[in-house]
């Protein structure tokens, strides 16, 4: 029986899936459909300094094989969550993780000392590649001084397991990995969504209210593969994968490219339960071709 | 309690050429649903239905453990769902949403419906008569044939019919139906409420109605949907709470929360 127990820089997981942040809430929504103890680590919803309101609606819409949003880091801020989201979640039998995103190095920074204080979260996931937000987010992670500046911010105030989340909205995602690299990130986490469009030809008019957003799903995951094959090469951190996965199959791929953990975004809205399916899956995959543990495949591309 | 599993399709009735209904079972007795919600449906795995499809709750059928699905068909996934046959599953997860307010003994409700929006509203007339409360439907389509299910709405209560084109019972919009005035008229009786559902124009007229005459009134809205859990953000609409997710918070939402002018 192969042992699929994942340790990301600190960070125990029982298995190398975690849940994508916006894809599962806070955990608690899907408690009734999904066994979340059998989640490596669940990636809350994008949290920042300040309540944000979120773009207008339609938000979303359907493409080929996807999705688009432009949801736009609606939440209630981080003291809210401190206060009354924390105390439910905290208990949670996974490893719960914050989304961070801010307008600025200073927001990033002060936002990631608060949930340092929590105990049960062992982890951020910071977002400096979220393209839906006018100001912040999309302009520091398509730099490498902008990513860097945000993750050197933050590491001066966060002690934990710091995760960067990239985008792929870039000319060299390498790059932008090495630089959050040498700004102290213990992990990286690609992909975040590709920006994209769609049209009602009807109206005349862009489907999404702000008329671009981000695209995920299986079509990404060419695109996906691709920079975590490019990054896993370019820095010695781990790489977590996501993009489109939705099978065990899907995951094995992205481990030999190179990703040590995956996650599971938008896969979620068609199967609740697919997180556990494809945790299982890996397991039976590795036990099928005689593998004992993932370190057998990782990286072999 | 959510549940997704596989249910199994124990009959399919085509109305018309627009609409499909499809009556559902399961092994296990169904949850408790309430009028008014939902349930999220996978379509097969084609490149242009990736997401579940949203689809009220037409009608539960406690002795035959049935839920029944009254489907528009509109595009690709329910062009494919109306071309399922007896036999197949579905993989359902449900029972999703806020659902409409629970009746109260004695009370008179108006049920209002346009379209495919007159779906959910068989479940709640017979959930109020239930409870001992009072439904009356007023149904209003574009012409005789969209107007469904109006033999089993009579098993309820009394059925008022528009049509826009005047093929049965008054011609156009529910908010001309001449009944409306005599609702608000009988103090013995005590105020009658609305809940609503159908396009969001019949709802807004409605609503400004309802709010003219001060009549309590809830709509049932039908945002763009993802994940159906309130865990994406996606479906959200302005309330005087800030936005609200349609598929938790609602899809039933009092008049007074919503921002419609």
């Amino acid at each position: 029986m192969a042992d699929i127990r994942t340790t990301i820089a600190g960070l125990q997981m029982v298995n190398p899936v975690m849940t994508a942040s916006g894809t599962f809430g806070y955990g608690i929504e899907f408690a009734d459909l999904v066994d979340l103890s059998q989640i490596g680590g669940i990636i809350m919803k994008g949290t920042t300094l300040n309540p944000r309101e979120g773009n207008d609606y339609p938000r979303m819409a359907e493409t080929a094989s996807g999705m688009l949003n432009c949801v736009g880091l609606q939440n209630k801020g981080v003291d809210y969550f401190c206060q009354h989201i924390y105390p439910q979640v905290k208990d949670i039998p996974s490893n719960m993780i914050v989304n961070v995103s801010g307008s600025s190095p200073d927001d990033y920074a002060e936002c990631a000392a608060r949930i340092n204080q929590l105990d049960n979260i062992p982890a951020i996931e910071l977002n400096i590649s979220c393209p839906n937000v006018k100001q912040g987010g999309m302009a520091f992670g398509v730099t490498t001084e902008g990513a860097s500046q945000v993750v050197r911010a933050v590491r001066r105030a966060y002690d934990k397991t710091l995760i960067v989340k990239l985008s792929p909205n870039v000319t060299s995602i390498a790059d932008i990995a090495r630089s959050v690299e040498d700004a102290g990130a213990d992990a990286v986490s690609l992909i975040n969504t590709l920006m994209g469009m769609a049209v009602d030809i009807e109206r005349r008019k862009p489907r999404l209210s702000i008329n671009t957003g981000g695209l995920s799903g299986p079509a990404v995951k060419p695109v996906a593969l691709r920079c975590v094959w490019q990054v896993a090469k370019a820095v010695g951190i781990p790489v977590i994968g996501l993009g489109g996965i939705m099978t065990a199959e899907d995951a094995i791929e992205f481990f030999m490219v190179g990703a040590s953990a995956i996650e599971i975004g938008t896969g979620n809205f068609i199967d609740p339960a697919i997180s556990v399916k494809v945790a299982q899956g890996i397991s039976d995959w590795l036990d099928r071709h005689g593998c004992n543990t993932l370190d057998e495949i990782r990286g072999v591309i | 309690m959510k549940q997704c599993k596989d249910l199994k399709i124990v009959a399919v009735e085509r109305p018309n050429d627009g609409y499909v209904l499809l009556k559902l079972t399961d092994v296990a007795p169904l949850p408790e649903i309430r009028a008014g919600q939902f349930v999220e449906i996978l379509v097969d795995n084609s490149p242009s239905t990736f997401l579940r499809r949203p689809i009220s709750v037409n009608f539960v059928d406690e002795a035959r453990n049935e839920l029944w699905l009254l489907i528009q068909i509109v595009g690709e996934g329910t062009r494919h769902l109306s071309q399922l046959h007896v036999g197949d599953t579905l993989n359902v997860l449900f029972p999703l949403g806020n659902g409409f307010s629970q009746g109260v003994a004695g009370e008179r409700v108006l049920l209002v419906g346009g379209g495919v929006g007159i779906a959910p509203l068989l479940e709640y007339a017979k959930q109020l008569r239930q409870v001992g409360a009072t439904p009356y439907l007023l149904l209003g389509g574009r012409s005789a044939i969209n107007l469904l299910q109006l033999d089993l709405f009579r098993q309820y209560g009394e059925v008022y019919v528009t049509t826009e084109d005047g093929s049965m019972g008054e011609k156009g919009f529910v908010t001309n139906h001449s009944v409306l005035e005599s609702f608000l008229s009988s103090p013995t009786e005590g105020a009658i409420r609305i809940s609503c559902c159908g396009p969001k124009p019949m709802m807004q007229a409605v609503a400004r109605w309802a709010k003219q005459h001060q009549v309590r009134c809830e709509v049932s809205l039908e945002n763009l949907m993802a994940c159906g859990l309130g865990a994406c953000l996606c479906c959200v609409e302005k309330t005087v709470r800030g936005n609200v997710c349609v598929c938790k918070e609602g899809p039933v939402f009092d008049i007074e929360a919503l921002t419609w002018s």
